[in-house]
């Protein structure tokens, strides 16, 4: 008889015109890794919350047990009391305090409510030790970097005694090795006697360390799988309800010999954090091509990428864009739409969306003077093209009007990709464009990438999913400390090639 | 139109027969709508009930023209500027110089028509160009410098306080004896006849303000079922027009039975318009709420946001100037207290109205039903005779107590019909 730490029966939540969650069981074992995993919109991140307190009892229906003992959580300070600590994909740290302060905020190690700085900093320390980061703890947060900051976050979880660790997504913004580290410490970690729940999209992982997975689909539970049965590929069939048996479609190669942009020697420096993020960088993108960049997180393709889409940040450049063959000079991202290049980030949240506004506000954005007239914006026109694209692309939302906070987060994505469309660009650059999707949604951003480049478009697509990379692109650069320092054939473009240049 | 008539004529006679089961559903289906729509009704809804409770407590004096008419003339400087406040707060920023400015503008307007002899059409013009440009420079420290608005604006407040006196040292409080500035205080727009005691012109701008209203929803619904979208049922529709339909012509009959339509009313309507068409249905005002949602998605969306910045400030400088002007109209003098405060007010009225603080959210027909709520409260507490005490405690509680409202229903759930 397994010995089930936590147990959640017959779970039901729902949202206006959506159930989130339909009589979901989900049981883990004492001492496990266990994934959850499913499409966008599955509701993984919905059960997380509904198990955190974060929707409290009575917001939805079923049974929550812990050790067997039914709870009832009303607040997130009610589960962390229980043990639970839940890392949310949007990481929950201050930037401007330090680490130190951080591990302990909320739970400050005190006497008489005066804080014993030193206690905290001896204990932070030791925290810091057990994930295996190596910083001061009187850095402030906003100097790490993203993987940094996560191993922060698990610190803090750490230091509440937590028996039961709830991570949403937490490798979507790592790089590889960042990713593996943490990893390998989840592995330490259930040596201890932690549990871990653990969300993710890159099944690689679930390979890896699981010890087992549950699938959602459409707020079902569909199945859980013990370590002996785990494979990809019948997870990506529980995911999606049908086998994908090729991740990444075909593409008829459309390369021409036309070069429809081109920089030479760009440069770029940004005094926000007093460094220079591009160095001499000079590509060229031929039309009906796929031209990926490869590269660490953090090496500088975001940022070549935003330099040659009208310098939005304000770095200080020089060098040469050619669009067409043309030179031109862009002030701002206004102009490089309008010569037909479109930008889609690869931060949704930040960069991408306005999120209380809805879907078709947002698709509409980049080119409302398509439907305007002297201004005035044709708002039944607005709603055709968006139902278009909700359609063509497969936004799942219960309709056009749906504020786009309320989207899971593949669909965010989707809602982006079509507002970089919107504009009708010749030349797309894609960020990260699958960062935190499923499977399925994978699948047809690549197939959409394909109908694209028919269509007669040419992309630059920026991605840290090597594989994917290698799949779809016809050739790539390398990028490393913002300098180009490879340029690989879709021959040469292996993965120990790329990995090569992108750490010189 | 024939057609809706007779269809609606065939529909009348069937629900005569289904009456009871019929008016349950009309009810439902109105409960939903206001449900649905709890933020964008509640302010009319509280204004309404004001309304009715100082009608009560004052046996009736608080609903006499000529006291709606003193309403409207007490109200109309601080809505126009709340309009513009709305923007401001919209794209996240917040301008304390307007009551300062507004004060400068009244002081040189004076000065100019008075100490300077000039004529009145043209320095009307000029003190609204300067208001432009003040609200441009605050632009200018908040877009281009980088500068909280906060302060950019709190030192401008300042500053133009200190204009006010270098504009008066000479003179003093400086009284405006000119025809057309009484006409902006006091005056009504020509009446050409008197009819049944009623002033004709209002009565015709009131009648036909109706008919264009009714047009207007009539093209809408007929544009959205042409694309098969979802329209309110047709019983609803007709509800709902009745009843705005009533209410703009009570207010009409009762203005035109008294004085009719002041000037004050006019710009009011008039800017109103102009702003809500501007932010509703035009890509200038799509962009404001854009850069208020999320100025760096707005920025890659190829909007500028310093340039949004810089209009938005610059249409604050705009109103606060005619905010000045209607001010200095309204008291007959320039002082060197004039506007001190009101930049308080104005902002009052953008929160009270529904505009929310994080940005992005906020509507200037809101604003004006805003800046309308508090006014009547102070009008109708003193005709209650109520002290100014008890007037700035009850202004302060219904502050707050419309933000939890409006806090509260932000995220509540849709209900299906
Ligand atoms: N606050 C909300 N209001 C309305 N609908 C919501 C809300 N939060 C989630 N939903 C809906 O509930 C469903 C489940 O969402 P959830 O975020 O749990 O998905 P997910 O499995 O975590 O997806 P992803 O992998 O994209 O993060 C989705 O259809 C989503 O649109
Ligand atoms: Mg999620």
């Amino acid at each position: 008889m397994a010995n089930y730490i936590l147990e959640m029966h017959n779970i039901t939540k729902t949202f206006p015109g959506v159930k989130a969650l339909d009589n979901v069981n989900f049981k883990v074992e004492e001492g496990e890794i266990h994934f959850l995993v499913g499409e966008n919109g599955a509701g993984k991140s919905t059960l997380m919350k509904v198990l955190s307190g974060i929707y409290p009892t009575g917001d939805y229906t079923g049974q929550i047990k812990l050790k067997g003992e039914v709870v009832d959580f009303r607040k997130i300070s009610d589960s962390e009391n229980a043990g639970l600590a839940i890392i949310n994909q949007e990481l929950a740290l201050v930037p401007e305090m330090t680490v130190f302060e951080n591990i302990y905020l909320a739970h400050e190690i005190k006497k008489r409510n005066i804080i014993n700085w030193n206690q905290t900093i001896h204990m932070a320390d030791k925290q810091l030790k057990r994930v295996k980061l190596n910083v001061n703890p009187g850095n402030k947060v906003k100097d790490l970097n993203i993987g940094q900051q996560q191993l922060v976050e698990i610190a803090k979880a750490l230091s509440k005694n937590v028996q039961i660790l709830i991570l949403d997504e937490p490798t979507a913004a790592l790089n590889e090795n960042d990713s593996e580290n943490l990893l390998n410490l989840l592995v330490e970690l259930k040596k201890e006697g932690v549990t871990c729940i653990m969300i993710s999209h890159k099944l690689k992982e679930v390979t890896a360390i699981a010890d087992s997975v549950t699938v959602l689909r459409d707020g079902l539970t569909i199945s859980t799988l013990r370590k002996n049965e785990i494979n990809e590929i019948k997870i990506i069939k529980d995911m999606v309800g049908r086998s994908i048996d090729n991740i990444f479609p075909e593409r008829k190669p459309q390369v021409e010999d036309e070069i429809v942009l081109e920089t030479k020697n760009l440069n770029a420096y940004n005094f926000a954090v007093s460094k220079q993020v591009v160095k001499n960088a000079s590509i060229k993108l031929k039309k009906g091509e796929v031209v990926g960049l490869a590269g660490l997180m953090g090496a500088g393709r975001s940022e070549l990428a935003l330099s040659i889409f009208g310098n939005p940040k304000n770095y200080d450049m020089d060098g040469d864009v050619f669009v067409h063959g043309k030179k031109v000079h862009f002030n701002h991202p206004s102009q490089a739409l309008k010569a037909g290049i479109a930008y889609v980030s690869e931060d949704r949240k930040n960069e991408g969306l306005i999120l209380k506004q809805d879907v078709k506000q947002n698709i509409s954005l980049t080119n409302l003077k398509l439907l305007a007239k002297n201004g005035v914006i044709d708002k039944n026109k607005e709603i055709v093209y968006a139902e278009k694209y909700r359609k063509e692309i497969n936004i799942k939302t219960p309709s056009i009007e749906q504020t786009v906070e309320n989207l899971s987060g593949g669909n965010q994505q989707k809602v982006s990709i079509s507002k970089g469309l919107f504009a009708n660009p010749d030349i797309l650059i894609l960020d990260e464009p699958t960062r935190g999707i499923d499977v399925g949604a994978k699948y047809e951003i690549y197939t959409l990438i394909n109908q694209l480049i028919d269509h007669g478009m040419s992309i630059i697509m920026i991605s840290s999913e090597l594989p994917e990379l290698l799949a779809m692109s016809d050739r790539l650069y390398v990028v490393a400390e913002g300098k180009i320092t490879g340029e690989l054939s879709k021959a040469d473009a292996t993965q120990e090639n790329v990995m090569k240049l992108a750490t010189v | 139109m024939k057609q809706f008539f007779s269809n609606l004529w065939i529909k009348f006679k069937k629900s005569i027969r289904n009456y009871p089961k019929y008016m349950k559903r009309f009810f439902k289906d109105l409960f939903v709508l206001f449900r649905n729509n709890i933020r964008d009704y509640g302010m009319y809804i509280a204004l309404i009930t004001i309304f009715i409770f100082f009608i009560i407590t004052t046996g009736g004096l608080f609903i006499t023209p000529r006291n709606i008419f003193n309403l409207i003339q007490q109200t109309g400087y601080i809505a126009v500027m709340s309009v513009g406040m709305t923007l401001i707060i919209v794209i996240r920023h917040i301008d304390l110089s307007v009551g300062s400015i507004a004060g400068f503008i009244g002081a040189i307007l004076a000065v100019l028509i008075v100490t300077y002899d000039m004529n009145a059409i043209i320095a009307i013009p000029i003190v609204l160009l300067i208001g432009i440009t003040a609200g441009l420079l605050t632009g200018y420290l908040v877009a281009k410098i980088g500068i909280p608005a906060f302060v950019a604006s709190l030192g401008g407040m300042f500053a133009y306080r200190g204009l006010i006196f270098n504009s008066l040292q000479n003179t003093g409080t400086l009284g405006v004896n000119n025809p057309i500035i009484n006409a902006i205080g006091q005056e009504t727009i020509p009446a050409i006849a008197n009819v049944f005691g009623l002033h004709l012109l209002s009565v015709i701008i009131g009648v036909i303000a109706v008919l264009l209203f009714i047009y207007s929803e009539f093209r809408t619904r007929k544009e959205k079922s042409k694309y098969d979208f979802e329209v309110l049922p047709t019983d609803l529709f007709i509800a709902k027009l009745v009843f705005i339909s009533i209410t703009i012509l009570t207010i009409t009959f009762l203005l035109a039975s008294y004085r009719g339509f002041s000037w004050v009313l006019v710009i009011v309507l008039v800017v109103v318009a102009i702003y809500h068409f501007m932010t509703n249905m035009t890509v200038l005002g799509r962009h404001i709420y854009a850069v208020g949602g999320n100025p760096e998605a707005a920025e890659l969306s190829g909007i500028s946001v310093k340039k949004i910045t810089y209009f938005v400030f610059g249409s604050m400088g705009f109103l606060s100037a005619l905010g000045g002007i209607m001010y200095l109209a309204r008291l007959g003098s320039a002082t060197f207290t004039a506007g001190e405060g009101l930049e308080l007010q104005v902002i009052a009225g953008a929160f009270v109205g529904g505009t929310s603080a994080a940005g992005g959210v906020g509507k200037v027909t809101g604003s004006v039903i805003g800046a309308l709520v508090m006014a009547s409260l102070i009008n109708g507490m003193q005709m209650m005779s109520l002290g100014t005490n008890y007037q700035a405690i009850v202004s302060g509680v219904v502050l707050v107590a419309a933000v939890i409202f409006d806090v509260k229903t932000r995220n509540m759930k849709k209900v299906q019909a």
